[in-house]
């Protein structure tokens, strides 16, 4: 980049309104089914979530039942099931279950509690519902040196041993990994994870890669945004900002409905808490929304 | 709710760590995380509760009512037939579109109609444009024809892996190559959408959805309360759509009828070379009848003019074995499931 763009720019982009971008229509609904709790604490997580982080709490069966019932009224086509880490809820299943009789479900999981049991009680699970149901596990390098210093010592084994699991009980998983290092998502570091996944016997490997925002313990390792990655107003042509998941998604909390997966830990992207009082626009004011314009960002599979 | 698992599983493998993790993982404790501030829980939540709006009861309804209300698209309905056939998906692909041609008069129908992908996949794109006028087929634009007829650079087909994109584009490449300037034109000159009346029923045609042109209306993606809801908005009877490449048939609670009506330009992915368009007709009892049809057509023809185009010979081991070889990683984790590759 040229040393002046910066220099010209910064004033003139303080100076112009944040661009807003519109609900097209409510495609996605995402759960911090697990709130901010987590079995680890990855020194790359945007959100920050740890086995003492209570920022969002667990979400009931009856929080998630209430807003699956809005949600099929507004005609939501998806269901994403985040945290921290979901299985660690007592719930988890009962609520993959009620969500799977509505439509299709997807899980972001780290691995670490797909034994066995819980692996045949999912495939069972996904076979009885009429609708597709996904589990996204998440790995960070392809062997223990890139990716145990990100997620824990002793994470690289445990995530592939989850990843056989599942695969033995018949669901194959969409490995997820961030560009933590960057040569993750370079085609040779791409076809290094497609072979672990066929090292375990999976014949069709799955693969989502994600940009790490610049937020919460991300941040603290690596710094936080610049003054100037901002949205601006005429970055983008009027109304053309369906390449952004908050055109087409939002996120239930246990502290109400927020815009995006990503802005969780901003109480600016808290916007009501029903679904109903979501259905407006909402401003592109935080620096995470330049990655996600720049990047093209899509947390769904 | 039992807070107890997390902090167990937390003292569990807190034996393996050292004093710095320990700091780690406890850290948070009656703290919440703001951005990358460590602030007490309740400012968190204060300062969250400060910005959304909660709306009243009326105000409620009145967000989603305007939500769900969309303006009538005001086109004229065709027909009304008695029965109607309709296919996608022709992948330039002139041996199934003869093929469904002969099959759709054979069992009387009406009226015909394609709902747009034109071309990709298979070879010689020019030979259908004949075919499709003396036809006298009512066509749809699906974004192989707005893509074409606008010169964009990709098809928009809508994938977001790599290995799908590869492919998609080879196809794209060759058919942009291959077709005149005069058949371009004549792709874009069809309709977005049309309403055809089939007895007393009222059908909307489109390419993927009412919403998106590209949209993927897989079975196992689609839930039956989203489909109400897209009836309800569009005032329509019965939805019919392509774009995926896989027929299905749904009959919602209210009586409406959503159907994926198949493609004729490639094999369903099932092991089988036939491939599948739908008849629809109107019911003794002023219902609509729907039946997906398999249809055989001269695929190893087919086959022999992809391999003298030189096109990919993944793509001609799907016509030959009825086995998709390409273009997998968009299905959804229950149609991944039953294919081969
Ligand atoms: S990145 Fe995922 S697994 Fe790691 S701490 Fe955050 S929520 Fe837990
Ligand atoms: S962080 Fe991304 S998804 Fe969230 S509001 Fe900003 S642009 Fe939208």
């Amino acid at each position: 980049m040229s040393l002046l763009t910066p220099a010209v720019d910064r004033p003139s982009r303080t100076r112009r309104a944040v661009p807003r971008v519109e609900l097209r229509s409510l495609d996605t609904l995402w759960f911090q089914v697990a709130g901010t709790v987590c079995n680890l604490a990855c020194s790359h997580c945007f959100i920050s979530c740890s086995p003492t982080n209570r920022t969002h709490e667990f979400l009931s069966l009856e929080t998630v039942k209430q807003h699956l019932d809005e949600a099929t009224r507004l005609g939501v086509k998806e269901y994403y099931f985040t945290g921290g880490e979901p299985f660690l809820h007592p719930d988890m299943e009962a609520i993959l279950e009620a969500t799977l009789e509505v439509g299709p479900a997807t899980v972001l999981t780290n691995g670490l509690l797909l034994d066995p049991q819980r692996c045949a009680r999912l495939a069972a699970m996904a076979e009885r519902s009429e609708y597709s149901f996904d589990l996204r596990l998440s790995m960070d390098g392809y062997d223990a040196a890139t990716n145990d210093p990100i997620r824990g010592t002793g994470t690289f084994e445990r995530i592939m041993e989850g990843a056989r699991n599942a695969h033995a009980a018949g669901v194959n998983p969409v490995l997820t990994v961030t560009e933590v290092h960057s040569e993750n998502s370079t085609p040779a570091g791409r076809d290094r994870f497609f072979d672990l996944l066929r090292e375990l016997g999976i014949e069709h490997p799955r693969l989502k890669i994600l940009p790490v925002f610049q937020l919460g313990a991300q941040a603290e390792r690596r710094g936080a945004y610049e003054s100037w990655q901002r949205l601006a107003a005429g970055d983008v042509d009027d109304g053309s900002w369906e390449h952004l998941q908050c055109s087409s998604c939002r996120m239930v909390t246990d502290q109400g409905v927020w815009v995006c997966p990503i802005l969780v830990n901003e109480p600016e992207g808290r916007m009501g808490e029903t679904l109903a009082d979501t259905l407006d626009s909402f401003p592109l004011g935080h620096p995470a929304c330049w990655t996600c314009h720049v990047h093209g960002v899509s947390c769904k599979t | 709710m039992s807070h107890r698992v997390p902090e167990d599983a937390a003292r569990r493998s807190r034996r393996h760590l050292d004093a710095q993790a320990i700091d780690k993982l406890t850290a948070h404790r009656g703290k919440a995380t703001w951005g990358e501030k460590l602030v007490p829980l309740d400012e968190f939540r204060d300062a969250a509760l400060q910005y959304g709006r909660s709306l009243d009861e009326a105000e409620r309804k009145g967000a989603v009512s305007r939500y769900l209300s969309t303006a009538s698209d005001g086109i004229e309905v065709e027909g009304p037939y008695q029965r109607i056939a309709v296919f996608g998906g022709i992948y330039n692909n002139s041996y199934g579109l003869e093929a469904v041609l002969e099959d759709a008069q054979r069992r009387g129908a009406e009226a015909v109609y394609c709902l747009g992908d034109f071309g990709g996949f298979g070879p010689n794109p020019e030979k259908i444009w004949p075919l499709l006028e003396q036809g006298e087929i009512g066509c749809i634009q699906g974004n192989y024809e707005q893509s074409l007829s606008s010169g964009a650079v990709d098809c928009n087909c809508g994938y977001a892996d790599p290995r799908d994109n590869h492919f998609a584009a080879i196809s794209y490449r060759y058919t942009a190559k291959n077709a005149s300037e005069a058949f371009k034109r004549w792709m874009g000159g069809h309709p977005l959408r049309r309403r055809v009346r089939v007895g007393e029923k009222e059908l909307l045609l489109v390419h993927g959805s009412p919403r998106r042109i590209n949209e993927f209306l897989f079975a196992s993606q689609t839930p039956t309360a989203y489909l109400e809801v897209l009836l309800d908005q569009e005032g329509a009877d019965a939805v019919l759509c392509t774009h995926t490449g896989l027929q299905w048939h749904r009959r919602l609670p209210s009586g409406r009828d959503v159907v994926n009506v198949g493609v004729i330009g490639r094999p369903a992915n099932d092991g089988q070379t036939h491939v599948w368009y739908s008849m629809l007709h109107a019911g003794s009892e002023g219902d609509l009848q729907v039946e997906l049809l398999p249809l055989p057509y001269d695929h190893e023809s087919l086959a022999a003019d992809m391999r003298r185009e030189d096109l990919p010979e993944e793509f001609v081991q799907t016509i030959l074995t009825g086995w998709w070889t390409t273009c997998l990683e968009i299905l959804p984790a229950r149609e991944r499931a039953a294919s081969r590759f």
